[in-house]
């Protein structure tokens, strides 16, 4: 009796949870979570880790003994007595651990990247030193690893059109950059219509997403400013502020409070030494990080900026077009204006199946960045192709094509986000990330498992990305699943199903919280959808 | 998950076992060595537990019965 009167309490609390989470709250509901695994699981990781550590020094003691042939470069014999070069962590780590397991990345893929593809066998006679091509394609398999979110990875000849035909008529090669003689008339037409589907002034558009932040944000800060940039933030983020010379200063992921108390630090100290106000302080933030899955809190740090004059520089990669009612990404997320947002940064790579990136402001500082980014200066411009297939995308996502297509892509894609978040949650697993990112990684944690995972959904034809140690803490390993318009409904249902086996025959499912059915959920009403 | 019979969940024990050590990724050689010394490392524990837990045993119920004395 006393245990039911428990139980009674525990269902009443669920539902009240519940019920906040999805009725009263609104738009505001957004829920991330980043729930802990039990300590065992971090104990069991680093014995996995410690173990096959241990085999690596002693496959090393063989080679350098000479029982066993080298495969990887090593130092000539009149060399020996130099400094090492193949001595440190980052080469033992590739030698002897990541060539055990290196056939589950770098797979050749011989179809377009749609939500389905084909891949080429591979096979490995010696454990992954070299790999052969059995000659046999995989058909349909199942692609939850590309960033298709909307699905424009695709290769019909109806909307394809308009990109033939724009071939035909600049051809495929720019063969300048953007300053000589390579600014052609469909990249002004592609900077406008980007400035439009953003609500800004003016924008401006570069060949390749890395270089975009690489190249351009040592043109906007030097020496002498400050540069506020979170934990989690890209490669392509750090490297160009690496690049630009100022002060570098890392708050805690998603912190408000690390944030402001660096900001406000900034404010009263100034510089190092000298005690001088800093000439610009820039906070660095992403809309999606991909790693996580989680979304930027934009309100509070735009809130944060005005109160102490700070800019903002906000990457887009992940959310642009897959975010938002209608697409448009964090900004509407959020209901902030455009304006807001000094310095607003995307790429074409991921939800327009494209390559490159923008860059969109305010006039007088894109104006800027046209004679003063080494990308714009030296770059080679982007190709026609490429552009059209851009504008193509973009007008369908806006409706400018006239069809609903871009819309309801952009609805599909929140709803198979939802429904594979919950069904997730449902089963058990550890799912990082905001409700609404269509990114979701699930913790895999164990070495063995990452691995055993990989090799299991491929032998069910579902191609997944794993990532381990070096882009993620050591004890962190995932699996991360990018969701995608181009999903149906079937398709998610049949990799459900095999994560459900799969997460059972490994021992996966490390959640240890109760969440309602996906049936439950869908009862209340679609506030998000179609409002 | 249903096992056919009692030799299969015996294979699944032993995948988990090979996952949770990450000897998983190793190649069958170095899988033996580990299981070798993991064996012998286990065997020496069962056989001096075996040997002298009850000697040990014995011993301290005599000495706690002299305490009792004691006191």
């Amino acid at each position: 009796s006393l245990l039911n009167s428990i139980g009674d309490v525990c269902n009443f609390v669920c539902k009240l949870h519940n019920f906040n989470r999805t009725g009263v709250a609104s738009r505001q509901h957004r829920h991330e979570s980043f729930e802990q695994a039990p300590i065992y699981v971090a104990v069991m990781t680093y014995l996995g880790f410690g173990i096959v550590t241990l085999f690596g020094y002693f496959r090393d003691f063989l080679r350098a003994v000479g029982l066993e042939k080298c495969h990887l470069a090593r130092e000539r014999d009149e060399q020996k007595d130099f400094v090492p070069l193949y001595q440190d962590f980052e080469n033992f780590y590739t030698r002897n651990l990541y060539m055990r397991v290196r056939d589950n990345w770098n797979r050749p893929i011989c179809s377009l990247p749609g939500p389905v593809f084909d891949l080429m066998e591979r096979v490995s006679d010696d454990y992954n030193w070299t790999f052969r091509l059995t000659g046999r394609t995989l058909h349909n398999v199942i692609n939850v690893g590309s960033y298709n979110y909307l699905g424009f990875a695709e290769n019909n000849a109806d909307f394809l059109k308009t990109v033939a035909d724009k071939t035909r008529q600049y051809g495929v090669g720019v063969c300048s950059t953007r300053q000589e003689i390579g600014n052609l008339g469909i990249h002004e037409e592609l900077e406008q219509l980007v400035a439009k589907f953003l609500g800004v002034e003016s924008s401006m558009t570069f060949g390749m997403g890395f270089a975009t932040n690489s190249m351009n944000i040592p043109a906007i800060v030097g020496k002498g400013c400050l540069i506020l940039s979170d934990e989690l933030n890209h490669t392509s983020l750090i490297l160009g502020a690496r690049l630009s010379g100022a002060t570098i200063r890392v708050f805690k992921h998603n912190n408000m409070h690390s944030l402001e108390k660096m900001l406000s630090e900034a404010v009263c100290s100034g510089q190092p030494r000298t005690h001088r106000p800093w000439k610009k302080i820039l906070i660095m933030v992403e809309g999606i990080y991909s790693m996580e899955g989680s979304v930027v809190r934009l309100p509070e740090i735009i809130a944060l900026k005005k109160k102490y004059k700070a800019y903002l520089y906000l990457d887009e990669a992940h959310s642009i077009g897959a975010v938002g009612a209608s697409g448009r990404g964090v900004t509407e997320l959020f209901d902030v204006n455009p304006a807001d947002v000094d310095v607003m940064m995307g790429t074409f790579t991921k939800s327009f199946g494209a390559a490159g990136g923008y860059i969109a402001g305010k006039k007088k500082l894109v104006d800027y960045l046209r004679s003063h980014s080494h990308s714009a200066v030296y770059a080679s411009a982007m190709s026609p192709p490429v552009t059209e297939q851009i504008i193509r995308a973009m007008k369908c996502i806006m409706g400018k094509d006239g069809s609903t297509e871009g819309i309801r892509r952009v609805r599909q894609l929140a709803e198979n986000t939802r429904y594979f978040r919950a069904r997730l949650k449902e089963m058990g697993f550890i799912i990082y990330g905001n409700d609404d990112s269509p990114v979701v990684p699930i913790l895999l944690y164990m070495p063995g498992k990452v691995v055993a995972f990989a090799r299991e959904m491929l032998e069910r034809r579902i191609g997944v990305v794993v990532v381990g140690f070096p882009a993620t803490p050591i004890t962190e390993a995932r699996a991360r699943f990018c969701l995608s318009a181009a999903h149906t409904r079937a398709m998610l249902d049949q990799v459900l199903h095999h994560l459900n086996e799969v997460g059972d025959a490994l021992c996966l499912k490390f959640s240890r919280k109760k969440y309602s059915s996906w049936s439950d959920l869908s009862d209340e009403t679609d506030f998000e959808l179609g409002s | 998950m249903n096992f056919k019979n009692f030799t299969e969940y015996l294979a699944w024990l032993y995948y988990q076992y090979l996952l949770i050590t990450g000897i998983y990724v190793l190649e069958p050689w170095e899988k033996s060595i580990f299981n070798s010394i993991l064996f012998s490392a286990i065997a020496m524990v069962i056989y001096t537990s075996y040997v002298f837990v009850p000697i040990h045993l014995c011993l301290t119920l005599q000495l706690s019965v002299m305490m009792q004395n004691y006191l």
